[in-house]
């Protein structure tokens, strides 16, 4: 795919990977073996038709591409672009064992952009069920959570403590992976299937999840949260001027807008040497982003190698050719200050790599008398982030000792009719991941509450047909609310 | 509810306003101690400002605001009873601790003088003798005395002038509130990191257990960002969801002060095209005729 070249992008917000072209998407489609029992479909976690929608873009139906790809993710144009496919559907494809696996996440980004450019939107009939359902949090698992319950016919309101909606895909991803138009246009597509937005509500505070259930009347929650609270390291001088997250970073400058400043009022202060620890999507983003606001030196520190880095490939690429400098197998250890309460320098050790831990990877340890002096006057952590306790400390949700909601198989909590998935239950993980869980939950809802046509594929041909909705009998369908125990 | 009604305006002084905003479910959620998150225009800044007051039957807050830069100056130019602030999310942070209690001192200092009063009154409600100690520059600053009489036992007011109450800072109201009740159980101070500082100074050989309530920016509020943290008895605390109430013998203010200070050349710069913003509408509007 085209991408922007670097000495170009690196002064701006616009996009650095430019999408296919229609000539490219056909031609990336007649790759496709269109296997009878495709691998992808398993590897992606929301099980789109994947071979569906590429044999409709053969045949020029574009709409009908759209429409089945929309019927398993109404974030395509989101998931297109921002996917770790070489671990999910693009690295299960055979076509990869010889050449370069079918570029699904294009193909799917360039369909989800069509669909914004020319404003398709197909919406399901929708049959009322009297079930209301309460969201908390409005990142993907939330996202996908309403939308299933939404096209069920419940009556869904998702509450979000920002201002605005989209979790991560908002304050953390920044716009030159993923514009801000692209998560409102898809965004939309959730509202207009019914649901509401309320931001501005910081749930746990404002009411519980108790009260949501006691209350105002909701017939079951799903816990949305995410990860969001960031690790430090717990090393001297972390508290100097010049030292912060990469969350508090981002959120700056994609929520805020801090690279406008002062059009708009939130300031991002920017370091002329600015060290970011840690090698992960994050930490790529972050120094992405330290490059593009006016940091003449972006270096990267983390203290194990390339090949641990857990970075989607791709912007491990465009980091690097951007110009950012990479200390693989270094670890800060103390951060120093200036004599006036900023950052000077970090006092870091080499590493080496050990035997492997739990995770597999092998563990780094340090090198004896290897401390050295790093100058810098900016620290930026992006060394991963854990449960919020927010929700934790205002109900009686059952936590694991890493203080996540305890979710069992079908994603119910501790407490009957609340459901909780995406990064609040499984750690930080994936955009698809979240999506992926925010579905099931709704599934699991969806039998807690007796609505029957949860599995219901929604097709335009299907809707409309007098005494069935979705192949099912309309007298069939179990309406009776289930009174929720204690 | 993304449209949060400003009912009612009073101004205090040149700098201090109170605003009086719509929020039914925020009313009745709030406790002493807690804040919100204000955004004043899509442009804008997300500030903190404690929860001053709350009417659960009228469905409203109170916020008093001091401007100091930027975006409290804007407040105090835009926000006009009638109109509504773009963003408003709360209660934040945990509520105080109030129950126990049997003789407490409030201390309010600056802007902490608007912020300590529901900790006062619900500090009265739990059955505590409460002794209010406000400062203020002169006497014509002085706002919300008949609130405090209304809910202290004593009330003590220093004015840096002397032209009312005691001369002096808010800490010789302290020393005098403890110089004459031997068994004060609990001090409780808000205000700038100085005064919060000098109080904890000043309780500490006495042994009597001193809450402050901390003012670091922020950004969400929420616990994600952690550009809020601060540094309490060697550990790192994230002010927006572990306070902003903490244990001011334990509390490291240098930190804060220090950290207070992150944005000062980029605050100064918004300030002054604030400023000449103004200035040239202003103009604009003599030669006009419109203002
Ligand atoms: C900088 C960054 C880059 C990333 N890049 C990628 C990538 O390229 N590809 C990828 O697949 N994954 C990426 N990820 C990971 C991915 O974004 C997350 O795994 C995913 O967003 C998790 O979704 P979620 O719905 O569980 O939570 P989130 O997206 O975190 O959303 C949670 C939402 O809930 C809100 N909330 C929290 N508490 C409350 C409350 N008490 N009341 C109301 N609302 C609340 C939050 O404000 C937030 O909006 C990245 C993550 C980060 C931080
Ligand atoms: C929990 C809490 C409660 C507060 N309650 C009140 C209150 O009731 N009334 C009141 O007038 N003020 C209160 N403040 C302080 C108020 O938030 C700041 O005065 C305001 O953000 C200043 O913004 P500005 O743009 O007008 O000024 P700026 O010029 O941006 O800053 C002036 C000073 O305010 C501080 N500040 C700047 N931005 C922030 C921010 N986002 N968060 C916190 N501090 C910041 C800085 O130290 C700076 O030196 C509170 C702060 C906190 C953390
Ligand atoms: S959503 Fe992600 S994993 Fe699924 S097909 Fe699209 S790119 Fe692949
Ligand atoms: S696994 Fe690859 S070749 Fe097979 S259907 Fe999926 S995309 Fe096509
Ligand atoms: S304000 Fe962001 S973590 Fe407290």
């Amino acid at each position: 795919m085209p991408v922007r070249a670097a000495e170009e992008r690196v002064d701006d917000f616009k996009e650095v990977a430019c999408g296919f072209s229609l000539e490219d998407a056909l031609h990336e489609c007649a790759r496709c073996l269109e296997c009878p029992n495709p691998a992808c479909v398993a590897g992606c976690p929301v099980g789109i038709d994947i071979p569906g929608f590429i044999v409709k873009m053969e045949e020029k139906d574009y709409r009908g591409a759209y429409d089945i790809l929309s019927d398993s993710n109404l974030l395509p144009a989101i998931c297109g672009r921002v996917c770790p496919q070489e671990n999910q559907c693009e690295g299960v494809c055979p076509v990869g064992e010889t050449l370069e696996p079918v570029a699904i996440g294009r193909l799917e980004r360039w369909l989800g952009d069509e669909a914004i450019k020319n404003n398709w939107n197909t919406l399901p009939h929708i049959e009322p069920v009297r079930h209301k359902v309460g969201v908390v949090g409005s990142g993907p698992a939330g996202l996908a959570c309403a939308a299933d319950l939404a096209k069920a016919g419940c009556d869904v309101t998702i509450y979000e403590a920002l201002h605005k909606p989209g979790g991560v895909l908002r304050y953390g991803i920044p716009e030159f992976r993923l514009p801000n138009d692209v998560v409102d246009a898809e965004i939309a597509n959730i509202t207009r299937l019914g649901v509401t937005i309320e931001c501005n509500t910081l749930v746990g505070r404002l009411f519980t999840i108790e009260q949501m259930r006691d209350e105002m009347g909701f017939d079951a929650v799903f816990i949305g949260t995410g990860a969001g609270a960031p690790n430090f390291m717990n090393i001297p001088g972390e508290t100097l001027n010049g030292v912060l997250s990469a969350n508090e970073m981002l959120t700056r400058c994609n929520l805020m807008m801090a690279g406008k400043f002062p059009d708009f009022d939130t300031p991002m202060h920017m370091g002329r040497q600015v060290a970011v620890i840690g090698a992960g999507n994050t930490a790529m983003d972050a120094m992405r982003v330290a490059l593009r606001i006016g940091a003449e030196k972006v270096h990267c520190v983390y203290r194990r190698t390339e090949a641990e880095s857990p970075a989607r490939l791709e912007e491990l690429h465009h980091a690097q050719e951007e110009g950012i400098e990479f200390h693989w197998l270094t670890a800060p250890v103390e951060i120093l200050d200036d004599g006036a309460g900023n950052v000077r320098a970090m006092r870091c050790l080499r590493m080496e790599l050990g035997e492997p831990d739990d995770s597999g990877r092998r563990r780094p340890v340090p090198i004896e008398g290897s401390e050295f002096e790093f100058e810098t006057d900016m620290v930026v952590y992006a060394i991963g982030t854990k449960a919020n306790p927010i929700l934790g400390q205002t109900s009686k949700l059952g936590l694991n000792k890493w203080g996540y909601i305890d979710a069992n198989e079908t994603l119910a909590t501790s407490i009957a009719g609340v459901y909780a998935g995406g990064d609040i239950v499984t750690g930080a993980a994936t955009v698809i991941l979240a999506m992926g869980a925010g579905r099931r939950a709704a599934r699991s809802i969806k039998t807690y509450l007796g609505i029957r046509d949860s599995e219901a594929k929604y097709r335009s041909e299907q809707v409309g047909c007098a005494g069935t909705l979705f192949g099912i009998d309309l007298g069939e369908r179990n309406f009776s609310p289930i009174r929720l125990a204690g | 509810m993304s449209d949060f009604q400003i009912i009612d305006r009073q101004d205090f002084s040149d700098t201090t306003f109170l605003l009086e905003v719509c929020h039914p479910a925020m009313a009745r959620a709030a406790r002493p101690g807690q804040f919100v998150i204000a955004l004043v225009d899509e442009h804008g800044e997300r500030i903190p400002l404690t929860i001053a007051d709350f009417d659960r039957d009228k469905g409203t807050i109170t916020l008093v605001v001091q401007a100091v830069g930027k975006t409290t100056r804007q407040m105090q130019q835009t926000c006009q009873t009638g109109s509504a602030l773009y963003g408003l999310v709360g209660p934040m942070g945990a509520p105080s601790h109030v129950a126990d209690v049997g003789k407490v001192v409030c201390v309010g200092g600056g802007l902490g003088v608007a912020p300590v009063f529901p900790q006062a009154r619900a500090f009265k409600e739990n059955g505590a003798y409460v002794i209010g100690v406000v400062g203020f520059r002169s006497k014509d600053l002085i706002f919300w005395e008949d609130k405090f009489r209304s809910c202290c036992d004593e009330l003590i007011i220093c004015t840096d002038d002397g032209s009312a109450g005691i001369k002096g800072l808010v800490t010789d109201g302290l020393k005098s509130a403890i110089e004459h009740h031997e068994d004060v159980d609990e001090v409780v101070a808000i205000g700038p990191p100085v005064m919060m500082k000098a109080c904890a100074e000043t309780t500490r050989p006495h042994g009597i257990r001193t809450m402050v309530s901390l003012n670091p920016i922020m950004v969400d509020g929420t616990g994600m960002c952690g550009g809020c943290r601060v540094r309490v008895g060697g550990e790192m605390k994230f002010a927006c969801v572990d306070g902003p109430d903490f244990d001011g013998h334990t509390v490291d203010f240098d930190d804060l002060m220090n950290r207070l200070r992150r944005f000062t050349e980029d605050e100064r710069a918004a300030m002054e095209r604030w400023n000449e913003n103004c200035k040239r509408l202003e103009q604009a509007g003599q030669t006009t005729g419109t203002v």
